[in-house]
């Protein structure tokens, strides 16, 4: 097997690594707020190391240049995308969950 | 190297179905959309991948670009029009 193929499996193994997280954080985070993190955050960085891995194994062609604009509009649009939905959240009062789990189980006690 | 990029796909497409929950369950409507912005994200890797699959990646390139502006252009209007006051007033 060639180094680059090696690389490329490297690269691609630990972007779905990263986009597992992001798809578990977002059924398990308590709030909206904190949600965005796990949408925002590490599903970019996810998207971006698989698609790395397919210009390294692809080598430098006219797919790999389209490629890297897909890298760069991705990195762009997915932040922006997650902030105008918080944004929208925070115009029309969506309260954030601002409880600590000590003070939770105080109370509950 | 196909048969990595299968099984590589297979898994892609279970981690896609993860979200699902968060869009049929959400307890509000920001919660959905966030979800269905997930899945739209995770959507332009697995067809890059299945492009590669049937070696056709200069046909499936086009289409992923595609998705991906269709994808951020439908998120911007539909958060502008949620984040909209008009709606309370109906």
């Amino acid at each position: 097997m060639e180094i680059q193929n090696i690389f490329s499996i490297i690269l691609i193994v630990s972007g779905i690594f990263f986009m597992l997280v992001g798809s578990i954080g977002v059924i398990r985070l308590p709030d909206f707020y904190s949600r965005t993190h796990a949408v925002s955050k590490s599903d970019t960085l996810g998207i971006t190391l698989v698609i790395l891995g397919l210009i390294i194994y692809e080598g430098l062609t006219m797919n790999s240049v389209k490629l890297t604009f897909i890298v760069l509009f991705i990195a762009l649009s997915n932040p922006i995308g997650t902030h105008a939905l918080a944004r929208a959240a925070y115009k029309r009062q969506l309260k954030p969950n601002l409880k600590d789990d000590n003070q939770q189980t105080e109370s509950d006690q | 190297m196909t048969e990595f990029f299968l099984y590589s796909t297979v898994i892609l497409a279970i981690i896609i179905a993860v979200p699902l929950v968060r869009v049929v369950q959400g307890p509000t409507v920001y919660d959905r959309l966030m979800g269905t912005n997930a899945i739209a994200a995770k959507t332009i890797v697995l067809i890059c991948l299945i492009g590669y699959i049937f070696d056709r990646i200069d046909m499936f390139i086009d289409i992923t670009l595609a998705y991906a502006i269709l994808g951020f252009i439908g998120i911007m209007a539909i958060a502008k029009f949620v984040s909209s006051k008009r709606i309370d007033d109906q």
